[in-house]
């Protein structure tokens, strides 16, 4: 059955080494993917696995050793700067830890700003960027009156996420790679994060990858999941088979060690 | 930013360090305005006059007398031309001559001088005596000659045409000048040095001039080290390659031979102290360019540079604003640092006389590679080297405190 | 075994400021009990764990309450004597990073003679190796890691042999800092298991468990104490404190929980706006008010006293147990 939806990122043989000589590591080795687009998509990994690699590759962040990487059909060509500034119009990310995503010398305004500029809206008025960005900032629940000349840092950490969020919603991305969005936040604030993700989702149409290590997090937000281990996609498919009925020893494992709540965490496996 | 300058004042060392450092540079400043002599004016005649205040005699005895009958005077006087050794030596002289010892007192001062008077013959020569001790016993002879006269000292004019000496005034043994009174008085708190210039007024401008020669030559270090760094840190591949072969090439020549030998090649005629600083400079910008590289290396990979690039920006602009501004502290540093090592780098060279040339300016270098020439270490000359150290080893220990200051409130591992 | 009466430990921050984070803190464990302390980050659960050590060094500053450990008041000792006779006696602590704390350049059996021979100097080497190893192997680790330096072991490894050696001395109480949160999911169900191991084969009396990762408290502890803000907001039983939470914010940390369950896809997750308050100056009344959907105004007035049921619960808030658990039905329908 081909499957009618678009793709939107698409990978064939991608393939990611450092170093070189005895020192070489393949942090990711010859993947292939195709995410549609409109779904929501996981990739799951435990640390090491080389998934943080492979969504700066598909950011364009680092460059690829091996391998092709096509969006939305198209061979992805980075070549120069400016090819580089288009392709980032159209697919952006949300870091793992809020303290360490925003340059501490820049103020809230100018990392909107500067959103505003890369859709460009340059030339607009100054009213209609404050507009723009009151609006973003009331997306997240965040007053935008009350950030002007604050830096990020006096935010707490569920804020500077949101924040991130703000910039996405003035991005409006085709693609967003969310590496880790919620692991350095509370759990109460979790399930905003999540929330706006995906009424951001709804409100852009965009197809938001989720590059996570808590299994729980990836069942409760993808539709199709991908289980990556030492650089390789061991099992894919949609998120109830992947986690309910885990046909690979290595996803049984890993959903087999992960605690439970409602049934017997059997300890004796290990 | 507030914050953090806040901060820094709040450091003990950094404290410390700064108050040194601006008491060096206000001295540097206010001492040529309320002194304005050229600091390589040659005002004695003679090497290495002591410190002291030096009062003109001519101005003294035409300057009005007041008699002072002071009970110690005339004890002083005698004190400060025949003293405690010297009346030793008298007496062994004496018994060498075959006086008794036990008529001979040497506390008593006119007994002994009437010994002396009435037996000594420099012609005589006694056993063991060397001619250093003979020429002594003579100077000592001319040097107490008349030393319990209690009469005034005569002035007197000479005539020219007939060369007659007519007696002008007399100056009794009890006559005092108020110094006030004396219009040449000259103040030599350090005294002079072998060419005999005043020592505090050349140190002055020469830590002034040291000063100048290490902020240059800091700042020519701490750019080219830091835009190398920047760029290979940030760039990486090929350029990276580059520029580090190059880098560890001048790490492997140590810096003070590089520095020895292009000092040598450059005519002395042509080294002047801008030259010296930018020579230092060029040679010293290696540990810069490496520590600004691994910084940089460690920040381009930070999520906040990533996020700056899927913000669009250009290489410059994230190097200039999201680079620069998180190793700028560090960079303050290593220029303190920098300055510091480039005045010690100038002195190290002028000593060993590859400084700049010596007819311009003075620096703490050349002072020092002076008194060592005039060898004032050997001849105990101490103001000649000694307050010159001090200068030396104050702005780098000030300017070490400022950096360990410095390292303290940037350094979250080392704050208290 | 171990009981804490109203501690409270604050920390002076360089601009001589005082934060509570441990206020009024009052527990009790019972020989083979375990409880666990779940919260947010700041909410002070891993200063509670410093605090009951009574071993204080600056920032953070005794100010009132007792420690009784077997009947002995400990939190009037000064820190050496605290030092020597308390820690690895009768307090064993596993910090958050122990795996780290290791010297990469000694070997695991010098760590084990150090704190042996602090604590008793006429123990022979050979008899501290044979002590060493009969641990080891009854817990489950190899012996030939004794003989090997702390690099050559795997971080799950490294984390399981801090805590063989922090047991070593079997103390009474072994206090446990999110213990397996640096590590990945295998490793961590290990360190779980040798955990349970410890309690199960009377290696330790008494356990204290710290974590965020609540499905983990689940699982590990028979008790489970909710934070917030400094004070302890709810205690009750893992089962009853995971499924009929009372407190209204137990109940939103109960709700953010997401596992890899059948159905927990259509579950609605919990969410809690706003933040803590800050520490420096709490709000009068109850903390939790200003985030609470169901606040009432007697909320703010004075401070809400730990409210204590018949079955060994207790909960910190204004409304009944009943009325509590209408409002989160209706909530739920």
């Amino acid at each position: 059955m081909a499957d009618q939806r678009k793709s939107c990122l698409t990978g064939k043989g991608v393939t990611k080494e450092f170093g070189f000589g005895r020192t070489k590591t393949v942090a990711v080795d010859n993947v292939d993917f195709d995410f549609k687009e409109g779904e929501v998509i996981s990739i799951v990994g435990e640390s090491g696995s080389g998934k943080t690699t492979l969504a700066k590759m598909l950011l364009g962040l680092i460059s690829v050793t091996k391998g092709d990487i096509y969006f939305q059909g198209e061979p992805r060509d980075i070549s120069s700067q400016r090819k580089r500034r288009t392709y980032w119009t159209q697919i952006q990310a949300i870091f793992q830890d809020p303290f360490a995503s925003y340059n501490i010398f820049n103020k809230i305004d100018s990392v909107l700003l500067d959103c505003i500029k890369m859709r460009g809206g340059a030339r607009l008025p100054y009213e209609q960027k404050v507009e723009m960005m009151t609006e973003a900032c009331s997306f997240v629940n965040l007053k935008f009156a009350e950030l002007t000349n604050k830096y990020p840092f006096e935010l707490s950490g569920g804020q500077q996420q949101r924040l991130m969020i703000a910039r996405i919603f003035l991005l409006k991305p085709k693609v967003l790679i969310a590496d880790e969005p919620t692991s350095m936040i509370d759990a109460c604030s979790r399930a905003t994060i999540l929330d706006m993700l995906m009424s951001l989702r709804n409100e852009v149409g965009m197809t938001p990858i989720f590059i996570t290590h808590d299994i729980g997090l990836a069942y409760y937000v993808s539709d199709t999941v991908y289980i990556m281990e030492k650089g390789k996609f061991v099992e894919s498919g949609s998120a109830d088979d992947v986690i309910l009925r885990p046909q690979q020893p290595y996803t049984k494992r890993l959903i087999n060690d992960v605690p439970k709540i409602y049934e017997e965490w059997d300890l004796s496996t290990v | 930013m507030k914050y953090t300058i806040q901060q820094i004042f709040q450091s003990g060392k950094f404290i410390t360090g700064f108050s040194i450092f601006m008491t060096i540079l206000l001295i540097v400043i206010i001492y040529p305005l309320v002194i304005p002599d050229p600091p390589l004016k040659i005002i004695a005649q003679g090497t290495f006059f002591e410190p002291g205040i030096y009062v003109n005699v001519y101005d003294s005895i035409n300057t009005p007398f007041y008699t002072l009958n002071l009970d110690e005077a005339a004890d002083r006087r005698i004190a400060n031309r025949l003293g405690d050794e010297d009346r030793q030596a008298i007496k062994e002289w004496l018994v060498g001559n075959g006086m008794p010892e036990a008529e001979i007192d040497p506390a008593n001062t006119e007994q002994l001088l009437d010994q002396w008077f009435n037996n000594f013959d420099p012609t005589v020569r006694l056993p063991g005596m060397t001619n250093a001790d003979r020429n002594y016993y003579i100077r000592l002879n001319n040097n107490i000659q008349g030393l319990l006269n209690t009469s005034g000292a005569v002035i007197a004019e000479l005539d020219e045409e007939t060369a007659v000496l007519t007696e002008k005034a007399t100056v009794p043994q009890s006559a005092y000048v108020n110094v006030n009174d004396v219009p040449n008085v000259r103040v030599l708190p350090l005294g002079t040095d072998n060419f005999g210039r005043d020592v505090l007024t050349e140190l002055v401008r020469a830590t002034g001039v040291s000063l100048q020669i290490g902020l240059v030559a800091g700042s020519i270090a701490t750019l080219i080290g830091l835009v190398l760094g920047l760029v290979s840190g940030y760039i990486g591949g090929f350029v990276d390659d580059t520029i580090m072969f190059v880098t560890n090439l001048f790490t492997v020549i140590p810096s003070f031979v590089l520095l020895i030998l292009i000092s040598f090649s450059i005519s002395q005629e042509q080294r002047g102290a801008t030259t010296i600083a930018v020579v230092i400079g060029f040679t010293s910008w290696v540990w810069t360019a490496r520590a600004v590289r691994s910084q940089v290396i460690s920040l381009r990979n930070r999520d906040h540079v990533n996020l700056s690039k899927l913000s669009g920006h250009s290489i410059t602009h994230i190097i200039v604003r999201d680079i620069l501004p998180y190793i700028a502290s560090y960079v303050v540093m290593a220029l303190i640092l920098q300055i510091s090592s480039g005045i010690l780098a100038e002195a190290g060279l002028s000593i060993l006389g590859l400084g700049p040339k010596t007819t311009d300016v003075p620096t703490l270098g050349l002072m020092m590679n002076w008194a060592m020439i005039y060898q004032a270490h050997i001849l105990g000359k101490w103001w000649a080297y000694f307050p010159i150290i001090i200068t030396i080893a104050l702005i780098a220990f000030s300017m070490n405190l400022m950096n360990t200051g410095l390292d303290q409130v940037f350094n979250p591992a080392l704050r208290d | 075994m171990l009981e804490v009466r109203e501690l409270t430990t604050k920390y002076i921050t360089r601009f001589k400021e005082d934060i509570y984070a441990v206020d009024h803190v009052s527990l009790k464990i019972e020989e083979g009990r375990s409880l666990g302390i779940a919260g947010e980050s700041g909410c002070g659960k891993s200063t509670l764990a410093l605090s009951l050590m009574g071993y204080y060094f600056p920032p953070l500053h005794y100010t009132s309450g007792d420690i009784i450990i077997d009947g002995t008041n400990i939190s009037g000792m000064k820190a050496d004597d605290v030092r020597k006779s308390i820690l690895g006696r009768e307090i064993a602590y596993i910090p958050q990073a122990a795996l780290n704390a290791l010297n990469p350049t000694q070997k695991i059996i010098r760590f084990i003679e150090d704190v042996v021979k602090a604590h008793d100097p006429t123990v022979t080497k050979d008899e501290i190796y044979e002590m060493a190893r009969g641990l080891f192997e009854s817990l489950g680790l190899p012996a030939e890691v004794l003989q090997k330096y702390p690099v050559e072991l795997s971080g799950g490894m490294k984390q399981r042999t801090v805590i063989a050696i922090s047991v070593i001395l079997r103390p009474q109480v072994l206090i446990a800092d999110e213990p397996s949160s640096a590590l990945d999911v295998t490793s961590q169900k290990m360190v779980i298991k040798m955990l349970r191991n410890l309690m199960d084969n009377g290696y330790v009396k008494a356990m204290i468990f710290i974590t965020h990762e609540l499905p983990l408290l689940y699982n590990v502890t028979d008790d489970i104490m909710v934070m917030y803000a400094g004070q302890i907001v709810e205690k009750a039983p893992a089962h009853e404190a995971v499924f009929d939470p009372l407190h209204p914010y137990s109940k939103g940390l109960m709700g953010s929980i997401i596992v890899p369950e059948e159905g927990l896809r259509d579950v609605k997750l919990a969410a809690i706006p706003g933040t803590p308050p800050n520490l420096k100056n709490p709000p009068k009344g109850c903390r939790f008010a200003a985030r609470c959907k169901y606040v009432r105004p007697e909320c703010r007035v004075q401070s809400i006293q730990l409210r204590e049921l018949e079955n060994g619960r207790s909960y910190r808030c204004v409304i009944g147990e009943d009325e509590l658990r209408e409002l989160y039905a209706r909530e739920a329908e």
